[in-house]
C-alpha cells in the first residue's frame, strides 16, 4: 500500500517535472482522449472506428453491461423463432483492439471540466466525448405504467429479460386469449419494430393458438411500410390482427397492471398478454450532460454529431435528433462511423465535412416474408433530409420469392452488422 | 538534465508525427455506410459481396446498373439512386483502395 502510494507520488512528480520543461502547445498534442458512453450499435461502432482511424488515441468505452443484447431480431425471440443467446455479444474484439473498457454506469458528466464520472473507479478526462445512450422510457405514460408495471405488462423494447418475459407470457397463454400491444407516439426507437412484432405474434398465434386475437392500440395514425404491412396482414392473418389508429380511439391513456387492463378514451381492453411500449426519450445520461433539449432528444450538427448545447460532446444513435433518419441499428452503425471520422478530423485540427448517410430497415411479416424501407440522407440546413428520388419501400406488389429474398437479406444483414460491430 | 529534456521533446515530436501519419483519409460522402451490409470482416456469412479492394470501375458499373434498374435488386436500386456519378466514382475509388 505504502509502496503504491510512493510510486504514484513519484509518477506525479515526474509528470509535473515534464510539464515544467515543455511548452504548452506540445503538451496539448499528447495522445488524444476520447470517451464513448454506451456500447450499442452506435457506441461500439464509433469506438472501433475511432481506434482504427487514430490508433494512438486513448479510446475508452463506458458500458454498464458486459453482455450486449441486440434488439433487431428480438421479435423472433419473443415468438419462439430464435433464442436470446443469438442476440448476445461481448466486447472481447474491442478489448483486443486496445479500446479501454469500463463496465460500469457513467453517473455524471462535467462539460466544463471535460470529465466523465463512473459509479466506481477513476474519473475519466476527455478531449472529445461521444454519447450513445440509446433510449430511456417516459415512465408514468400511459398513466400507471412504471418500471414495476413493466414486470406484469412487459415493454420488451430493450432486449434481454423483458424479451423473455413477454415470450413466457405468450407461451403460457391459453388458446383464445387476447394479446394487446400498446404502441407509442413518435419519435421512437425502431418505428417499424412494433408492426414486425405484431406480425410475428400473429404468426405465432396462427400456428399455435389460432382462436386467439391480437389488437394493436396505436398512438399514431400512420407508420412506415404501412401499406405493405396491412396488405400482408390481410393475406396472412385475416381476422386475427386488428390495428386501431389514434383517430379510432387507439391511444392508451392508462393501464391497470393488476388486472392487465389497458384503457383508451372510450374503451377498456382486458388482455391475457399486454405488451406496453411506452413513449421514449434520449438515455438519461444525455440529460445529465445537458445535451438533451426540451423534446427529450439531442440536437446535433450533422457534419460532426457535436451537440450545439455542449462543446466537445457528440451524440449518436437513437438519442440524437437526426432528422429524417429512423432510430435504427443500421442508422446507429452509419452514424457511429461518420462520427468517428469527424472526431478524428477535429482532433487533427481539420474541419470535417458532412456527407450522405444510408439507412436500411428490414421487417419480417412472417419468418419467410421480409419487407424493407431504405433512405439516403444529406444534410440540409443543419438537418439530415431524404435525398429525393432515392430510398423508399419494397414494392407493394411483389412475388413471394422476393419477400423470401428480403427475409434472407434481413438475416444476412444481422449477421454482418453484428460481426462488424462486435466480431 | 539536458539529455532528458531532449529525449522528452523527441518523444513528443515522434508521437506528433505518428498521430499525423495514422489518420487515414476520410471516406467520401456515403461510403462509410456501405459496411452496414457489405462486410469488411471475413467472418460475416452473407451473399452480399465484400467491396474492399474491388476494381473501382466494377463498383461504378454495378452502381450504374442498379440505378438504371438494369440489375434487379432488393434494396440496392433504392440506394444507388441517392448518389450522383461523381459521388459513385469517389465511393468506388475509396472502396477499391481499402484492404
Amino acid at each position: 500500500m505504502r509502496a503504491g502510494t510512493t510510486t504514484r507520488r513519484t509518477f506525479l512528480k515526474r509528470s509535473l517535472a515534464a510539464t515544467a520543461l515543455l511548452p504548452m502547445p506540445a503538451l496539448a498534442q499528447g495522445p488524444a482522449r476520447v470517451v464513448v458512453v454506451g456500447g450499442g450499435f452506435a457506441g461500439a461502432t464509433c469506438a472501433r472506428e475511432l481506434k482504427r482511424r487514430a490508433p494512438d488515441a486513448r479510446v475508452i468505452l463506458v458500458e454498464a453491461n458486459p453482455t450486449f443484447t441486440a434488439c433487431p431480431f428480438s421479435n423472433g425471440v419473443i415468438t419462439g423463432l430464435r433464442e436470446l443467446r443469438a442476440q448476445q455479444f461481448n466486447y472481447e474484439a474491442l478489448d483486443g483492439m486496445g479500446i479501454g473498457l469500463a463496465f460500469v454506469p457513467a453517473t455524471r458528466i462535467d462539460p466544463q471540466a471535460r470529465t466523465v464520472t463512473l459509479s466506481e473507479g477513476p474519473v475519466l478526462p476527455y478531449d472529445r466525448l461521444v454519447l450513445a445512450p440509446g433510449v430511456d422510457f417516459r415512465w408514468g405514460s400511459p398513466a400507471g405504467y412504471d418500471e414495476a408495471a413493466s414486470q406484469r405488462m412487459p415493454h420488451a423494447w430493450k432486449a434481454g429479460e423483458q424479451t423473455l418475459l413477454l415470450r413466457r407470457q405468450l407461451e403460457a397463454m391459453e388458446d383464445g386469449g387476447l394479446v394487446v400491444i400498446s404502441a407509442p407516439p413518435n419519435p421512437m426507437r425502431c418505428p417499424t419494430g412494433v408492426y414486425e412484432r405484431a406480425s410475428l405474434i400473429a404468426y405465432y398465434l396462427k400456428t399455435r393458438k389460432p382462436r386467439s386475437k391480437l389488437i394493436v392500440l396505436d398512438a399514431k395514425d400512420s407508420f412506415p411500410l404501412q401499406r405493405l404491412f396491412q396488405a400482408a396482414w390481410q393475406q396472412l392473418y385475416p381476422g386475427l390482427l386488428e390495428w386501431v389508429p389514434l383517430s379510432n380511439d387507439g391511444k392508451v391513456v392508462s393501464v391497470e397492471p393488476a388486472t392487465n387492463t389497458l384503457v383508451t378514451d372510450f374503451t377498456t381492453h382486458k388482455a391475457a398478454v399486454a405488451n406496453v411500449i411506452p413513449p421514449q426519450k434520449a438515455g438519461l445520461i444525455a440529460e445529465a450532460a445537458g445535451v438533451a433539449d426540451r423534446t427529450g432528444w439531442c440536437p446535433i450538427d450533422p457534419a460532426t454529431f457535436e451537440s450545439p448545447l455542449q462543446q466537445n460532446i457528440h451524440v449518436i444513435g437513437d438519442a440524437a435528433i437526426s432528422g429524417a433518419m429512423a432510430k435504427s441499428a443500421f442508422a446507429a452503425n452509419a452514424q457511429g462511423k461518420a462520427c468517428a471520422v469527424a472526431v478524428t478530423a477535429l482532433l487533427a485540427g481539420e474541419t470535417p465535412s458532412a456527407g450522405k448517410l444510408i439507412n436500411t430497415c428490414y421487417s419480417l411479416v412472417a419468418p419467410d416474408y421480409g419487407i424493407s424501407v431504405v433512405g439516403v440522407y444529406q444534410p440540409v440546413n443543419g438537418q439530415y433530409v431524404d435525398v429525393e428520388g432515392a430510398g423508399g419501400t419494397s414494392p407493394v406488389e411483389a412475388p413471394r420469392e422476393m419477400r423470401a429474398a428480403e427475409a434472407n437479406d434481413a438475416a444476412a444483414w444481422f449477421r454482418t452488422i453484428t460481426v462488424e460491430v462486435f466480431g | 538534465m539536458r539529455a532528458a529534456e531532449l529525449a522528452v521533446a523527441a518523444a513528443c515530436f515522434f508521437a506528433l508525427v505518428q498521430g499525423a501519419a495514422a489518420a487515414a483519409p476520410a471516406p467520401p460522402s456515403g461510403a462509410a455506410s456501405c459496411s452496414g451490409c457489405h462486410p469488411t470482416s471475413p467472418k460475416a456469412e452473407t451473399r452480399v459481396p465484400r467491396l474492399a479492394g474491388r476494381k473501382s470501375t466494377d463498383i461504378v458499373a454495378a452502381m450504374q446498373a442498379f440505378r438504371s434498374g438494369q440489375t434487379p435488386a432488393t434494396v440496392m436500386d433504392r440506394i444507388a439512386k441517392g448518389f450522383s456519378e461523381p459521388e459513385i466514382r469517389a465511393i468506388a475509388d475509396w472502396l477499391g483502395a481499402q484492404q
